[in-house]
């Protein structure tokens, strides 16, 4: 089932927390959420999950608008809030044939369908302690597990992957991409490296508003366009060498950096790549070039420029 | 109605799973059958065979026990958060109001069918008025209904359990004694209207055994608006200031 978002807005109060946002999400993608704290990501969510009502604009599921298919839609949908709230007195496997029950799988096939989540959530020597004995990993696992139960064609995940241990961590992602196959999935995470493991796009969201939708390489070109390139030169005279390299015409700028050693930062001109004239100068001039590190820009820079004003 | 039941089956589990069930059971039946059999006006000295004295007992004890009941019910749902996680998925507000009504209607009358031994003591006693008896069964049920839809309309209004549990021995107090101490002293149409509202009035008299469409009428009422408020102050969530 696709999503479609039309220029959605929400307010709590005066507070603007959704400011006109618009976007796209198609069956078989994984978008990831992006933002600071209070961006909106959360309020959003609430929304496509019919937890609060829309403000202004609408969301279509299918070309149905949720604001008037909601007890049908809900059905498609699973969706694990953030902080994970759960019933901490209730058995694992009670609460899942609970919430299995109420999203209306058959009868007959409850049984399957909760043996099957406990398998692919890894619960089965959990299943039958009381929700509240769980350490958070494992309670995040049946925040998950209710999340998929009835199999639901869109997945919405606040922070799927908080208090999970490193190796749960790179499962439930390899979980999420398995599942992102043939399901729409929406997640939101602080966690920049797991959005470029998951995520098929990114959206960037501050203050409610949209400021960066693309893959993860777009939004690294879109944010520097310039080639960076970290190199270290042994027998070469010091000013010599730099003088040399910002005479070349794909080099826009030489910064030398600490140390005794000749370490410099080399800054191409936008859309150009001076590393062959790099090589072919210090070949020419007898030094000799014993480190060359191409510098990519992180998805960290990219989304502290976008989102710090 | 199947999403109904599968809520107040889960409600009902975990009144059981968490003690409070058989904490209420045990203190319904000890007070009930304390005032009933042993200490008092109880069914000795008033020497009837009638269980008029455990009704007015369990008038009183469910009066104080159903808020305790009902005081988590929304309020600790919206402060763990898991009200979200109820409401997301493919079922109403109306759906989990009722549910959860539901599920301490059949608590209490759980703990009312525990006190039929009562019933039947007192009948081998002697001659016992069978239509009153089970009127009265049905008074009690229909006024812990009222208290019960009350207290899930005091629970929807805060987060904090203690608060809706006052809240609602505050507002039943006046349904269940101010109202009826007041309308002694007032005569005319405002005595009247203050007898009325009273609910002693109504639960009285069913428990005589006269079942009159106007009591049914009020208890309906009742009901009806205390759930149809918990209801909208649940979709409070939704507004827009």
């Amino acid at each position: 089932m696709d999503i479609r978002i039309e220029n959605l807005s929400r307010r709590y109060d005066r507070q603007v927390a959704v400011d006109g946002i618009s976007f796209e999400v198609k069956k078989g993608e994984i978008l990831g959420f992006l933002g600071p704290n209070g961006a909106g990501k959360t309020t959003t969510m609430k929304m496509i999950t019919s937890y609060i009502s829309i403000g202004e604009g609408s969301i279509f599921i299918d070309n149905k608008p949720i604001s008037e298919h909601a007890e049908d839609l809900k059905k498609s949908i699973g969706y694990l809030p953030e902080n994970n709230p759960l019933y901490h007195d209730m058995q694992v496997i009670d609460y899942l044939e609970f919430c299995a029950a109420l999203q209306g799988v058959p009868n007959n096939k409850i049984t399957e369908r909760v043996k099957k989540m406990v398998q692919d959530c890894g619960l089965n020597a959990e299943k039958h302690k009381t929700i509240g004995e769980l350490s958070k990993g494992y309670r995040q696992r049946v925040g998950l597990a209710q999340a998929m139960i009835h199999d639901p064609a869109i997945l919405i995940l606040d922070e799927p992957t908080t208090g999970l241990d490193p190796n749960q961590i790179v499962e439930i992602r390899k979980l999420i991409r398995e599942l992102g196959k043939e399901k729409t999935v929406i997640l939101s995470t602080h966690i920049l490296p797991e959005v470029e493991a998951t995520c098929d796009r990114i959206l960037i969201i501050n203050k409610g508003k949209i400021v960066a939708n693309g893959t993860a390489e777009d939004l690294r070109s879109q944010a520097s366009g310039q080639e960076i390139t970290k190199i270290k030169i042994e027998d070469a005279d010091r000013q010599q060498a730099i003088d040399a390299l910002t005479a070349l015409d794909t080099v826009d700028q030489v910064l030398p950096l600490q140390g005794d050693d000749l370490r410099l930062e080399v800054i191409s001109r936008k859309g150009k790549s001076s590393r062959r004239a790099l090589f072919s100068l210090c070949a020419s001039k007898g030094w000799i070039l014993t480190e060359v590190i191409p510098v990519e820009t992180k998805l960290e820079d990219v989304f502290r420029s976008l989102t710090m004003n | 109605m199947f999403k109904i039941w599968i809520i107040a089956q889960r409600e009902l589990q975990s009144f059981f799973d968490s003690l409070m069930a058989y904490i209420l059971l045990v203190l319904f039946l000890g007070f009930s059958g304390l005032f009933t059999w042993l200490y008092g006006a109880d069914v000795f000295i008033s020497r009837q065979t009638s269980l008029r004295s455990f009704f007015s007992i369990a008038y009183w004890t469910l009066f104080f026990f159903i808020p305790a009941l009902t005081m988590k019910s929304l309020a600790e749902e919206r402060k763990t958060g898991t009200i979200e996680l109820l409401l997301t998925k493919a079922v109403t507000d109306r759906q989990v109001i009722l549910g959860k009504f539901l599920s301490i209607v059949m608590l209490i009358a759980i703990a009312l069918v525990f006190t039929l031994p009562y019933y039947l003591t007192v009948a081998s006693i002697g001659p016992i008025d069978h239509g009153a008896t089970l009127l009265g069964y049905v008074g009690l049920l229909l006024m812990s209904a009222t208290y019960i839809s009350l207290g899930i309309y005091t629970s929807s209004l805060t987060n904090n359990q203690i608060v809706a549990f006052l809240l609602s021995i505050f507002i039943g107090l006046l349904f269940h004694l101010v109202f009826d101490v007041l309308a002694a002293n007032f005569t005319g149409i405002v005595g009247e209207l203050l007898a009325t509202l009273s609910l002693s009035t109504h639960f009285e008299s069913i428990s005589r055994g006269v079942m009159d469409s106007k009591d049914l009428v009020y208890f309906i009422s009742f009901i009806t608006l205390c759930l149809f408020l918990a209801e909208i102050s649940l979709a409070k969530r939704n507004v827009i200031k």
